[in-house]
């Protein structure tokens, strides 16, 4: 492993965030607060579909304690364009009305207006004052209704993109997009086994425990400061200043720690009406949504409806694959569709694909990024329909993985050709894992799935500051979520060759480090990583440079050793080491301040292959299914905190065992949510599972110097085939809708064995 | 939040007369697990809150003749830690000690879980299985209700404005008894009763002489099944009568479609859990 190759990278350290957390002390969103702050509220539509007529707010504004009120009109209106938001696509015209709408209400939950009081009573009362005339339309809730041709319509603008002849009529359907590589028919011609199903899944929440909470406060001359929890501030102020037509150079924006986010604090939602409130009310308005309002407004992932045949030969080769992805974008366009496509069938070196997707909108609320957005949907399907020809023709589901996996120069179907990959070698570590050399319990069964993220890397910016005392800060900025901070200063610590709690990472504001992408895509301990790492030897080269002065020798003659400068050899001269503390306290006789910069995009994200093994027992008579055994094996490139890639995949794989069992979205005739909360929004609790075992696989990324892959996404992948395949195995019953809830399982169960349903 | 009086009487008669005096808008306190969420949710919103946790009469568990009188207001986790209770109704209390977790159980009393009128509370079908008494007080005395006719409806009591249930009495019962809850939830905790299902029986040998069985969640209130109960009695619990007195549970549900179960499954779980549910009492029963 790694820890041997370095001294820092590899190693177990505390967090840098850690003692704050669990002392109390870190602050999150709505912990910050300014003097004279307001409370803002935000009106929600009661109604799934529904026309505004007028919205009266007179009544409200009389309100005594009332600062401000603000309704869709108080935001201009936006271009029809595309602008890239973490992993997904946003366009400005939606973004505008689904922060606050215009004409219509599009799902339950949607906000109309917001108000700003002195209290949290009269905001409550003041919205109960607002008189909103609604026209109610038909509504759809359920992707494959909204593809109908009879569906009532969301956007009378929209017509499906990437269809000829281009449609003259409205529909539901944003886009249809299609890949493909050989030729499926004539691939499945050479099949000697075909299978062909269809399988669904329910939208699931990303359900991060800090609801969404910002403060901002607006100044008479245009200054604005934004305190919110977010995975990416500098998209925050990006949106902002689009919306509410700022300059960047106006809006500073500072993260705060942030509860969770997993792919659903990408995109804006208080933000700006906090900002805009403030503006109206000359004071601090502060805003934090309840669970209900994070259930009902925020975006959860899409729900799908994923068509997949496979032929194979008898030897287990898979010759030719056709698949078919619709998902829900929810109210606006814009479903992870194009991903899902992409990662349907990325572990496979498979001669001819065909691959169509197709985006669609419905009254729910916009999607969001959920961990290697769409990837979970496709691979449920398809992983799904391996497991059943490894069943069918006896092969064992590792081997047959082994027998197609995808390699280094395999070409995909969406045209990318692969690098260094690892997926044989996590596949061969599933087999040579303990969990899957350990016989299957009596009662119980075995799954196994795989799955497949690209990881991205984009923009970073860092800096290595040089204190007096030859401590270092490390800045960057990308709010840490899962660590990223203890990863950045054990690079950062490597490079240097100081001792790792003698660096210390922060996460800046918008105007403290230059522009970085949102913390997303797994891309953070990569591009921010390679920032950091670029920053640190800027650091150093001006260290050299020093000791080169003090020396009075050229620059090449000194060299950068275990946190000090020495002459590079006998010829350049006799000189005692300058370690880091000692150029430092010179600095400012030696040319002034150390300080490193870095700015890239960065390019050669490793993609990450994982493979899932679950053992579980089904009660036949109630349907309900325990997880014995779980290890989740991935490529994680170079493990820089072991810890926390392992925490990774632990929460991935949980997130999945969740959205296999249990979590689902329960809308009423109205289309009104029936469980916005954690009660009977289900996801796993601590006792419903066992301890996830990880093996860390580790191909290094030959594009970062310390091999990094990012390792966040892939393991939300495998978990739903590989429980699905389990019970297959353990019941006979092959499940194809998601969740695999009691009630249902317990139904799929007794359709299959009638003798028990007459019990 | 809203602004209500906080009250905090030491005697049963103080606290009627609290909640007598408070022309409806008054609403007894106990563990408060239930009260103050839905407080907090504005479906509640008393003028005056009564808490009974001062009153010994109501926090205190006591055995007399066989019978145990547990307080109303006595909490999951002093309920736990009473080996004499826990030995001679482990239904009772494995039922009450499943309510929330191990920060609720802290709190929650049988009381409150009885008087929320929830028909999924956990603790109610191990209470009407097992016979409890509620003693109940108000402006006009105290008079003894059957549990099972305390409910009225989800969220509704048969009690009359100003009245308190003040204890809960578990009759004594003859050697060979045993009782036994089971709840099916989707998750391991932190859930609500999907089915809920208490027994309660007497064996002589192999034989069972008397049977109590109840439901919860499969009605819009705890249901005592007696069918099940007469399915049960004089049989050996041999595999058929088990399967009439598990017809005559799912024949007794009258339960809803909803976030938490089918019509289907709920129905076809109550018979699955009465068959459970038996088993582990019978076998208690045959240890006493
Ligand atoms: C996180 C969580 C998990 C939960 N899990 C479960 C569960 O698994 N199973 C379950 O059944 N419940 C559960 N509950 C609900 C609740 O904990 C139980 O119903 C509990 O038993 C209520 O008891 P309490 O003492 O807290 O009642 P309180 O909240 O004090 O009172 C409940 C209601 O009864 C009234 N009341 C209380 N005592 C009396 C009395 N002596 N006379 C007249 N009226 C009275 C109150 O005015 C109030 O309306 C859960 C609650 C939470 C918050």
């Amino acid at each position: 492993m790694s820890a041997q190759r370095y001294k820092w990278v590899g190693t177990r350290q505390n967090r840098p965030d850690g003692a704050d957390k669990v002392t109390g002390r870190a602050r999150f969103a709505a912990d910050f607060n300014l003097p004279g702050e307001l409370v803002g509220k935000v009106l929600r539509s009661p109604h799934a579909h529904a026309n505004i007529r007028s919205i009266d707010t007179t009544a409200a504004a009389r309100l005594p304690g009332v600062k401000a009120i603000v309704t869709g009109a108080d935001f201009p209106e936006q271009p029809d364009q595309l602008l890239p938001a973490g992993e997904m696509q946003v366009n400005l015209r939606d973004v505008t009305r689904n922060i606050m709408a215009k004409e219509k209400a599009l799902y339950e939950g949607h906000a109309v207006a917001a108000v700003a009081a002195t209290t949290a009573a009269v905001a409550a009362e003041a919205l109960s004052l607002i008189k909103v005339d609604y026209e109610i339309l038909p509504h759809v809730i359920d992707v494959r209704e909204a593809m109908k041709d009879n569906a009532p319509v969301l956007h009378a603008h929209m017509r499906t993109e990437g269809v000829k002849p281009a449609p003259d009529k409205p529909s539901n359907i944003a886009k249809r997009l299609e890949f493909a590589k050989g030729d499926a028919d004539a691939g499945f011609a050479q099949a000697e086994v075909v299978i062909e199903r269809e399988f669904t899944t329910e939208p699931v929440h990303q359900g991060y425990i800090e609801p969404h909470a910002a403060l901002a406060s607006a100044s008479e001359d245009g200054q604005v400061q934004l305190w919110t929890t977010t995975q990416g501030h500098f998209q925050v102020r990006g949106f902002c200043c689009r919306l509410l037509d700022l300059e960047t150079a106006q809006l500073r924006v500072t993260p705060s720690e942030i509860g969770g986010g997993f792919g659903g604090k990408t995109v804006v939602y208080l933000e700006p009406l906090a900002i805009r409130l403030s503006q109206r009310a000359g004071r601090p308005v502060k805003m934090v949504m309840s669970r209900e309002e994070v259930m009902r407004a925020s975006g959860p992932t899409s729900g799908g409806h994923v068509k997949v045949k496979l032929g194979a030969r008898k030897d287990g080769s898979i010759v030719a694959a056709d698949v078919t992805v619709a998902l829900q974008a929810g109210a606006f366009a814009g479903s992870p569709v194009g991903p899902s496509c992409m990662c349907s069938l990325a572990c496979y070196d498979i001669d001819n694909i065909r691959v169509v997707g197709f985006d669609v909108v419905s009254n729910r609320p916009k999607v969001a990024a959920y961990r290697a957005p769409g990837a979970p949907i496709s691979a449920w399907a398809v992983e799904s329909v391996v497991d059943m020809l490894a069943q069918e023709l006896g092969i064992d589901p590792i081997d047959l993985r082994l027998k197609n996996a995808a390699k280094q120069g395999t070409k995909t179907h969406y045209g990318a050709s692969f690098g260094v990959i690892g997926l044989v070698e996590t596949l061969e570590a599933a087999k040579n894992s303990p969990h899957y050399r350990a016989p299957v319990k009596p009662g119980h069964a075995r799954g196994v799935a795989a799955g497949f993220w690209f990881n991205v890397g984009a923009d970073s910016s860092a800096a290595a500051q040089v204190g007096e005392d030859g401590t270092v800060t490390i800045i960057s900025g990308n709010p840490d979520i899962g660590g990223s901070r203890a990863s950045l200063a054990l690079m950062a610590a490597e490079e240097l060759g100081i001792d790792y709690n003698k660096v210390r990472p922060i996460v800046a504001d918008t105007a403290s480090i230059g522009f970085n992408f949102v913390t997303g895509g797994s891309r953070v301990t990569f591009a921010t990583g390679l920032a950091v790492i670029n920053a640190t030897r800027d650091a150093i080269s001006q260290l050299k440079a020093r000791a080169a002065k003090i020396w009075e020798v050229d620059v090449e003659g000194v060299v950068w050793e275990e946190g000090e400068a020495r002459p590079s050899s006998t010829n350049v001269g006799k000189f005692e080491p300058l370690s880091l503390a000692k150029l430092a306290a010179s600095a400012s006789r030696t040319g002034g301040p150390i300080n490193g910069h870095a700015q890239l995009n960065a390019q050669g994200a490793g993609p990450g292959f994982g493979v899932h093994i679950v053992d579980l027992k089904v009660d036949m008579d109630t349907g309900i299914v325990t997880i014995d055994r779980y290890t989740a094996v991935q490529d994680v490139g170079t493990a820089i905190h072991p810890s926390y890639v392992e925490g990774q995949l632990q929460g991935g794989a949980v997130q999945g065992i969740g959205w296999a069992l249990n979590e689902e979205y329960i809308y009423d005739k109205q289309g009104r949510l029936q469980n916005p909360g954690f009660l009977d929004y289900r996801m796993p609790v601590a006792s419903d599972l066992p301890m996830i075992e990880t093996v860390l696989v580790e191909v290094p990324n030959p594009t970062h110097p310390y091999g990094v892959r990012g390792v966040g996404e892939v393991p939300i992948i495998p978990p739903m085939a590989a429980i699905g395949s389990a019970i297959a195995r353990a019941t006979g019953v092959r499940m194809l809708d998601l969740p695999m809830s009691p009630p249902r399982l317990s139904a799929a169960i007794d359709a299959a064995t009638p003798a028990m349903a007459a019990e | 939040m809203m602004q209500a009086e906080y009250r905090a009487p030491t005697s049963v008669d103080e606290a009627v007369g609290l909640m007598a005096g408070s022309g409806g808008k008054g609403r007894v306190l106990a563990g408060g697990t239930d009260l103050l969420v839905q407080m907090r949710a504005g479906m509640q919103v008393p003028g005056l809150i009564v808490d009974v946790k001062r009153i010994a009469e109501m926090t205190s568990i006591v055995q007399q003749d066989g019978d145990w009188r547990i307080g109303a207001a006595v909490s999951g986790a002093e309920i736990h830690d009473h080996a004499g209770l826990r030995a001679a109704w482990p239904g009772v209390v494995e039922a009450i000690n499943l309510i929330g977790s191990k920060q609720v159980q802290g709190r929650a009393s049988a009381g409150g879980n009885l008087c929320n009128a929830s028909p999924a509370a956990d603790s109610v079908p191990a209470l009407v299985a097992a016979g409890a008494v509620a003693t109940v007080q108000g402006p006009n005395g105290r008079r003894a209700v059957p549990v099972e006719q305390i409910p009225a409806g989800p969220g509704r009591t048969s009690l009359a404005p100003g009245e308190i249930v003040v204890s809960l009495t578990l009759p004594a019962r003859p050697k060979g008894s045993g009782d036994a809850y089971l709840r099916l939830i989707p998750r391991t905790e932190m859930d609500i009763a999907v089915v809920g299902c208490g027994v309660n029986l007497t064996l002589s040998g192999h034989n069972c002489v008397a049977a109590r069985v109840a439901l919860g969640a499969v009605a819009p209130t705890v249901l005592l099944v007696e069918a099940a109960a007469k399915a049960l009695i004089g049989s050996t619990l041999d595999p058929a009568s088990l399967e009439a007195a598990a017809a005559a549970c799912r024949a007794a549900c009258k339960p809803i479609d909803d976030k938490r179960g089918t019509i289907v499954y709920r129905t076809k779980i109550a018979g699955v859990l009465l068959k459970r549910a038996v088993a582990i009492a019978a076998q208690r029963a045959g240890k006493h």
